[in-house]
């Protein structure tokens, strides 16, 4: 399966990946609707990003978090009933969720922000199914 | 299955503003009608929901002669302006009312599943039933439809895990529909024991079956059966976080991320509720001496090691579950032992999914009857819940059995045959199955206390002083499983509940006894007032206690008052805020709390309970009553009367020592009953006075005419 890698080193903190990944998924430049997040003051990570672990499926009452047949971990926002349990049990922090919204979101490795990326610190990389690193 | 639909009510559904929708659903059973009911400002003003809502419309329903079995009796389910929100942990709860069979006075009763928060998104605040049905019925809420019926359906059986499974079939379309069914039911054993229990159901959509949560305390399922009620069934499909139209919707998304994090950082350092539940209690308790064994004769047990949350969590917790009992509750207690299989009484041989056991159930028909066996306790677990039996009731009244037994003061051809010792897990069991077959000394078992002392007395011959000391309940309500025999303030936590000695008021026994950090009377007082109250709150807005300090930041023991984790009571005035748009703060939280506290008070005053007298607790909850008990713990004992009393101890007999103990302690208990009553504004009869009413804004004519009758 396809995930977002990540390679902290070469981040410059350009910030293009934020402003493509909000513009594809929520039609605006606003790093708080990205679904990858560069030095989150709270979250003490460079690069934060989902990296598929599934830790989140577990934790989801209403299994509206699930794994698709690629093996990215997906939400079905019918199902969600807007917990965030989802959000604060990520072990990666890399859940989010924004005040115009009820639903979180998340990476679905689609890989526009590695396409913007000047200096591959962010690249889709392929690993067994379902295993995280 | 077969079912007439015998009454149909139709409704406008509606929205909920800021918590609220500001009507109630009424329904009466002696004919069917069927309304619904205002909620007024004043209710959400000086009662704010839950429990205060319950006790409103009881006061409202009752009189002062009204027993627990007369139509007018009613039950009232409510969650409050808080419940149903999705995004912070614990808060779904449900709070049942009702004039308890057990005590004559009100008993509330705090518990999860869905049917709170559904009956909300239903569109009423409140559920009041009222009346008795003269057959068997099922009410439905509709809340997709907005229609009420009420119904007569034929279910194979009352008990739990059928009927709630049964009708979540019913009334579900399909598997995926399920989860927005919630059913309330009762069982065999609550028909035939005066502690019937409710079980309030929610669908886990992992296992695919449906779990049970329980309003245990004082006989509310007893109240549901005599009403002729099977179940009460909700529907609600479109859940959502932002159901609750709250003031301010991104404060309750932050306060609930936070303690979700909290919860995920520090809960597998902490109390592991996420893994083991309330059973991590159990090696605990073992340990500092407060797990009742044998009738609360002892703390402890060597065998204590067969039933600690190790055993539970790596032979029967199925791990890895969601285990939440409402949307968001990432403390996810709520624990389950899946395929278990049945060895004895109606269900024998079938595999079943048993929630819990919690660490009461344990404490309770485990320890307490000296049985320390796993599989004994899963199984009595099993059965309570479907029969509708409260577990804590149950343990502790066959607990006092088991001692009388001991004594000779029942024997065989009493029991018909039961040879009911401490430890005799076949004799329990079946006394268990007697009381859902209405039977036998089950019968009697299922009468509780206060009324086997009677009739132990009246037909045995029995000692009554003996069985009021050896008998741990009050106000006809059994203990729940904490020894409190080394902490005053703790025996007092017990003996000032509004409903019966239930810990819910108040848990001070590790401050009090381990940490030593409320030594006056003044201090176990101020605990007594404080706790008490903010514990209520919970209880009026729908929420669980657990979330408050079964998890505490990483920096608590930093502040100024650990025990209160100020953090999280500052979330609860957060939350409140965000919901309802009302400011608050930790002082008008706990003014909220003593609105209805001392209304609940006077109620009980007013049903004839509710003073001076009626705090009394029984001494084994406060000192050795047997020699036994002394002897096994003797060092402590002789120091505190050498110590404390400057009593010479030399050539003294033990029951000399035990009667100047008992003096000591039985006025150390008088003492405390006088400060805690002047710290709440009571009279040293334990009347709310006027002037504390008029300062709280409770002096509602109706109480001022009760208080004015005590208050001489």
């Amino acid at each position: 399966m396809k995930y977002l890698d990540k390679n902290v080193e070469l981040c410059t903190e350009c910030g293009l990946c934020e402003e493509a990944c909000s513009k594809a998924y929520f039609k605006v430049a606003d790093k708080e609707k990205s679904r990858i997040r560069i030095n989150m003051e709270s979250f003490g990570e460079k690069i934060t990003v989902c990296n598929q672990c599934g830790k989140c499926i577990e934790v989801c009452q209403v299994q509206a978090l699930y794994r698709d047949k690629n093996g990215i971990v997906r939400l079905d926002k019918s199902k969600c009933v807007n917990c965030l349990m989802c959000v604060g049990l990520c072990p990666e922090n890399a859940m989010f969720e924004h005040v115009e919204f009820l639903e979180p979101f998340k990476c679905i490795a689609c890989g526009i922000c590695a396409d913007v990326c000047p200096t591959g610190a962010i690249f889709l990389k392929e690993r067994e199914m379902a295993t995280a690193e | 299955m077969d079912f007439k639909v015998l009454k149909s009510f139709s409704y406008q559904l509606g929205k909920i503003i800021k918590g609220y929708n500001n009507r109630s659903l009424y329904i009466n059973l002696n004919d069917y009608s069927i309304g619904e009911k205002e909620v007024t400002e004043m209710m959400k003003d000086k009662f704010i929901g839950g429990k205060g809502f319950g006790l409103w419309y009881l006061w409202n329903a009752v009189t002062p002669e009204t027993k627990w079995n007369d139509p007018e009796n009613e039950i009232v389910i409510a969650t409050g302006p808080i419940g149903g929100i999705t995004q912070y942990p614990g808060s779904g709860k449900s709070l049942v009312v009702t004039i308890s069979p057990l005590t004559g006075i009100p008993i509330d009763s705090n518990v999860g599943g869905f049917f709170g928060p559904y009956l909300k998104f239903a569109g009423f605040d409140a559920l009041e039933i009222q009346g008795k049905s003269k057959e068997d019925i099922v009410i439905f809420i509709d809340g997709d439809n907005g229609k009420v019926e009420i119904m007569d359906i034929d279910t194979e059986s009352i008990d739990s895990h059928l009927i709630a499974h049964a009708l979540t079939d019913m009334f579900a379309k399909n598997e995926e529909d399920k989860k927005n069914i919630s059913v309330v039911s009762a069982g065999n054993g609550a028909e035939n024991t005066l502690f019937g229990l409710l079980n309030f159901s929610f669908y886990d959509m992992r296992r695919k079956t449906v779990r049970l949560k329980q309003a245990g305390r004082g006989g509310i399922g007893t109240v549901f059966r005599d009403k002729k009620i099977k179940a009460l069934v909700v529907k609600f499909s479109n859940t959502r976080g932002d159901l609750n139209c709250p003031h301010d919707i991104e404060l309750i998304k932050k306060t609930g991320i936070k303690l979700h994090k909290e919860i995920r950082d520090l809960d597998d350092k902490q109390n592991q509720m996420r893994k083991v539940g309330t059973a991590h209690l159990i090696e605990i308790m073992n340990e500092y001496d407060l797990l009742p064994v044998h009738n609360f004769k002892f703390g402890a047990h060597p065998d204590t090691k067969n039933i600690t949350s190790k055993v539970f969590k790596e032979r029967y917790f199925t791990q890895n579950m969601p285990d939440g009992c409402w949307y968001g509750c990432s403390m996810s207690c709520a624990k389950a032992v899946d395929g278990f299989e049945l060895k004895t009484g109606p269900y024998k041989g079938q595999r079943v999914t048993v929630d819990g056991p919690e660490y009461e159930t344990a404490a309770g028909v485990g320890a307490n009857l000296g049985i320390f066996n796993p599989d004994f306790i899963v199984e009595a677990n099993f059965y309570l819940d479907t029969y509708g039996i409260d577990s804590i009731s149950f343990g502790t009244a066959t607990a006092f059995v088991m001692e009388c037994y001991e004594n000779g003061i029942i024997n065989k051809d009493i029991t018909g045959g039961l040879e009911l010792n401490f430890g005799n897990e076949k004799a329990a069991m079946e006394l268990l199955h007697q009381m859902a077959r209405g039977e036998g000394f089950g019968k009697i078992v299922g009468l509780g206390i206060k009324r086997m002392k009677d009739i132990f007395v009246r037909e045995y011959g029995a000692d009554r002083e003996f069985l009021n000391d050896i008998g741990m309940e009050q106000k006809g309500l059994e203990y729940s499983e904490y020894v409190t025999k080394e902490s005053l303030a703790q025996q007092g936590g017990y003996g000032f509940t509004n409903k019966g000695p239930q810990h819910d008021e108040a848990w001070l026994i590790f401050m009090d006894m381990v940490n030593n950090q409320i030594p006056t009377f003044e201090d176990k007082a101020e605990a007594l007032h404080y706790y008490p109250m903010f514990r209520t709150w919970f209880g009026l807005n729908g929420l669980c206690k657990l979330p408050w300090n079964d998890i505490v930041p990483a920096d608590n023991d930093m502040t100024d008052n650990p025990a209160k984790v100020p953090e999280h009571v500052q979330n609860y005035v957060d939350l409140f805020y965000a919901v309802t748009g009302k400011k608050i703060d930790a002082e008008e939280l706990i003014r909220q709390s003593e609105r209805v506290y001392n209304f609940q008070r006077v109620f009980n005053i007013r049903m004839g309970h509710g003073k001076r007298e009626d705090d009394k607790v029984p001494y084994r909850s406060v000192g050795p009553v047997t020699e036994e008990e002394y002897l096994s713990r003797q060092e402590r004992y002789d120091n505190q009367l050498k110590e404390i009393l400057n009593y010479d101890i030399e050539g003294k007999s033990i029951a000399e020592r035990m009667k100047v103990l008992r003096e000591y302690r039985e006025s150390q208990y008088e003492k405390l009953t006088d400060a805690v009553y002047t710290r709440r504004g009571w009279t040293l009869d334990g009347i709310p006075t006027l002037k504390k009413l008029k300062e709280l804004g409770m002096d509602l004519p109706e109480v001022v005419e009760v208080v004015k009758k005590h208050l001489g």
